[in-house]
């Protein structure tokens, strides 16, 4: 599968972001809040709040997503593509039994799909179907909303801030899911503000700046030698200096 | 949760018991004398004294009071003292009356606030669905014997649709029954549903800015199906507390249109009675009113736990 | 804009009311009991704004005097429920939680007996008039205050602020004077926006029953009632009546969306 963006405009808050992801990499997507990091994931899916619309093109296996229709890009969300939001606490929805929300990608895209039990305790939390999210914590919210989100096996994952809302501890947890999960041949975006989640989890990445893409290369390239400056600053705050 | 149910039964239970208190106490605060109502000025001593004991009055409060209870909890509210004719029946019959308004009302109201509160939030940034916001607005503002009024000048006398009050039993005539049943609910629904718009708009509006609407939308869903399977639930549950408060609203609202409709149900009976000072009577209606408004809550109460998961635990 | 747009229409046609009323007090066209019966039923005209009734009486002058009995209702109505709700709402906020929890079951006990109910009541037992009516619709609506203003208290007694106020030692009087208070001011002038609403409302049904204000003091829910038998060929005699009633509920209304608008955000932030 091939992710093409190509000049994505979104209001000015994003400012003509192109790049490409292939089959299998693992691209990390990097800036602080109010880059824009979000809005161009969710106009990936065309998950855009109301106010905003998204310019430009963005293309999944050559099939245009900008513009089109509700029913093709349905077809696509929870099959071919999935997202993984950043706040598990309000990402369930509170009526409804956590084995049922974790089976509906198979029912929404009419296939048989494997038992609730299975899903979850791939994501260690077996035992967990006949319960509601308001029982479970932060945490393990989250694992189900990775299990929701890889339901079927999707070839695009994107995260958006998974961890951030978690304890550091938990965080490890999340991270370590996601890499042993993620069948190889799909394709992970993954945005943080995190560099050395960034140094964990991903080959390339790109760094966003107000907007734009301000440097992109392979993990190795960015951390160890940073062109612009904006990417040396994060990398001087971070603690990874010194651990290459 | 049966926990939980139990404690709202033993609340309901004392409720009514302590409204029943103060409903047969502000009675017996009324200034004069019902024998002296009931026989006129020229009624000899012997013959109000006479009167008096028949009514019970001459006996202390409490015993009144207790044997009151004990009749109603038998389903006997006692002899008027205007009529002598005994209460309950009258009340039964009257109270269907105003029951099948009631709920006639009530379906109509839903019918409308359902689809056009939803609509008015699904579309709330475009001129349809202000629009819509704007009518329930409207509606709100209109009393419902004004609504009433009007309804029956447009069906009933202009065109001669419909008739303009009456009531005939529905095991007499269904469709006289039916016939006469419309404008009246039509005068309580359509303005109960403007207000009822207007909690579903907010509710569903609400419900559009949650974030599991949008998990649910990244499975998959459309839009609508994301808003049906997953938010129907949860926009529910402010739409039941209010849907309690609207039923007595309309309880109370029933009152003010049997007026208009001539309708012979509980409210025309209460007004009658007050103005014949009939009070064993009133203080009958009030109490069943009051049940009737106590039981709504206690339902309302009941279905917030069946309904939203995470007020089960005790 | 549209947010602005509530409270800008609402304010106005709130202050049309007002200003019906108080314009009312130094002159009205004709006076409003006047009986003449040469002049009976006539439409509208220069004369006669809004025509005259069955008994002659210029309808206009009626509308400007009513308007007096519908604030003075809706004032007093308001202004028992907030001032007896209010404290009791902040009260049983920051007692000892056996007793909030026993002065809200008093309180739903007092919403079983709705505004129209114990209007009649207490008209059957005070005779019915006006001040019977505002003092059970005040009644009546005390609940929505104390329910509001308690509710409004918990929140703010949960914030930052007051839990390092709490923290220092405060008395809680104090912390209810300048803290409470202040804050869920807003809420409570939304409550009592809509209350308002609710209160004319109740009014002109009680008017339109016989248990509201006495003849001749006009009365715009009496006018609708009177105007029942006559209908057909005057509809005009429902119409302006009606459509005052209309206008001052939908003012208040609106008002206390607009406010809730212009409130909410700002309250949000403070608590």
């Amino acid at each position: 599968m091939t992710l093409t963006v190509e000049n994505l405009q979104v209001a000015d808050l994003v400012r003509g972001v192109s790049f490409e992801l292939g089959a299998g990499e693992r691209v990390g997507l990097i800036g602080e809040s109010g880059s824009g990091k979000s809005l161009t994931a969710l106009s990936v899916l065309g998950l855009l709040p109301e106010e905003l619309s998204a310019t430009g093109s963005v293309r999944l296996d050559g099939r245009e997503l900008l513009g089109a229709s509700e029913k093709e890009l349905s077809r696509l969300r929870g099959n071919g593509m999935a997202m993984v939001f950043q706040e598990p606490m309000t990402a369930l929805n509170p009526a409804m039994r956590i084995g049922r929300q974790v089976t509906e990608p198979f029912r929404v895209h009419g296939r048989r799909g494997r038992p609730a039990e299975e899903l979850l305790a791939a994501v260690g939390l077996p035992g967990v179907a006949r319960a509601y999210p308001h029982q479970l914590s932060g945490g393990q919210r989250q694992r189900v909303v990775l299990a929701i989100a890889l339901a079927n096996d999707p070839a695009l994952l994107i995260c958006d801030e998974p961890t951030t809302a978690l304890d550091v501890t938990v965080q490890a947890q999340i991270l370590g899911l996601i890499r042993e999960r993620l069948s190889a041949e799909s394709s992970l975006l993954f945005i943080t503000h995190d560099l050395a989640v960034v140094a964990q989890m991903c080959d390339r990445v790109l760094v966003m700046l107000d907007g734009s893409i301000v440097e992109h290369g392979s993990t190795r390239e960015v951390l160890t030698a940073p062109k612009h400056s904006y990417t040396q600053r994060l990398l001087a705050a971070s603690d990874l200096e010194g651990a290459r | 949760m049966t926990a939980r149910v139990l404690r709202r039964v033993a609340v309901f239970a004392v409720s009514l018991f302590v409204a029943s208190i103060v409903v047969f106490l502000f009675m017996a605060v009324l200034p004069g004398d019902p024998a002296q109502v009931a026989l006129g000025v020229n009624a000899t001593p012997e013959l109000l004294a006479k009167t008096r004991a028949e009514f019970g009055i001459d006996r202390p409060l409490i015993e009144q009071y207790l044997s009151w209870m004990g009749g109603v909890l038998h389903g006997d509210f006692g002899r008027s003292y205007v009529t002598r004719e005994a209460i309950s029946p009258q009340l039964v019959d009257r109270l269907g009356v105003t029951l099948w308004l009631v709920g006639a009302g009530m379906i109509v109201a839903l019918v409308i606030a359902l689809p056009a509160g939803a609509f008015a939030a699904v579309r709330h940034r475009k001129a349809s669905g202000v629009a819509v916001s704007g009518l329930s607005q409207v509606g709100v503002a209109i009393p419902a014997f004004l609504a009433g009024i009007i309804l029956v000048q447009i069906f009933a006398v202009q065109l001669r649709w419909l008739p303009s009050g009456g009531w005939t039993p529905p095991d007499q005539d269904a469709g006289e029954f039916l016939r006469g049943l419309i404008l009246p609910a039509l005068s309580l629904g359509l303005v109960q549903g403007a207000v009822l718009t207007r909690y579903v708009r907010s509710a569903v509006l609400d419900t559009l800015g949650q974030d599991y609407l949008r998990t649910a939308r990244s499975k998959g869903l459309l839009p609508g199906q994301a808003l049906f399977r997953h938010g129907l639930r949860n926009a529910s549950v402010p739409v039941v507390t209010v849907l309690g408060l609207q039923l007595t609203t309309l309880l109370i609202g029933a009152v003010v249109v049997e007026r208009v409709f001539v309708l012979p149900g509980l409210g025309s009976m209460l007004l009658d009675a007050v103005a014949q000072r009939d009070l064993l009577t009133v203080q009958g209606i009030v109490l069943v009113l009051v049940a009737g408004v106590l039981l709504v809550n206690f339902v309302v109460d009941v279905l917030y736990s069946v309904l939203d998961p995470r007020l089960r635990g005790s | 804009m549209r947010r602005n747009g509530n409270l800008l229409l609402g304010g106005t046609l709130v202050a049309l009311v007002v200003l019906a009323a108080l314009v009312s007090f130094v002159w009205t066209p004709y006076d409003p009991v006047q009986v003449n019966a040469a002049d009976r039923l006539l439409g509208f005209s220069a004369e006669h704004l809004f025509g005259t009734d069955k008994f002659g009486r210029d309808v206009f002058s009626q509308i400007l005097v009513g308007a007096r009995t519908t604030l003075y209702v809706g004032v007093v109505a308001v202004g028992i429920a907030a001032v007896i709700g209010t404290p009791l709402g902040v009260l049983a906020a920051m007692a000892p939680r056996w007793l909030g929890e026993f002065v809200m079951r008093v309180n739903d006990l007092v919403l079983a007996f709705p505004a129209l109910l114990l209007a009649i009541m207490f008209g059957a037992v005070f005779g019915a008039d006006t001040l019977t009516a505002m003092v059970a619709i005040g009644i009546a609506t005390i609940p929505s205050f104390a329910r509001i203003a308690r509710s409004g208290s918990l929140q703010v007694m949960s914030s930052e602020y007051v839990l390092a106020a709490r923290a220092g030692g405060r008395s809680r009087t104090r912390i209810a004077w300048s803290h409470v208070l202040p804050n869920i001011g807003g809420l409570l002038i939304v409550q009592a926006s809509v209350s308002f609403a609710i209160a004319v409302l109740a009014e002109a049904a009680l008017s339109f029953l016989g248990f509201g204000t006495r003849p001749p003091t006009p009365s715009w829910g009496r006018m609708l009632q009177e105007s029942q038998e006559l209908l057909t060929a005057h509809p005009r005699l429902a119409l302006v009546p009606g459509v005052a009633i209309a206008v001052a509920v939908l003012g208040f209304n609106l008002l206390g969306d607009g406010l809730r608008d212009r409130l909410d955000p700002r309250l949000a932030a403070r608590v």
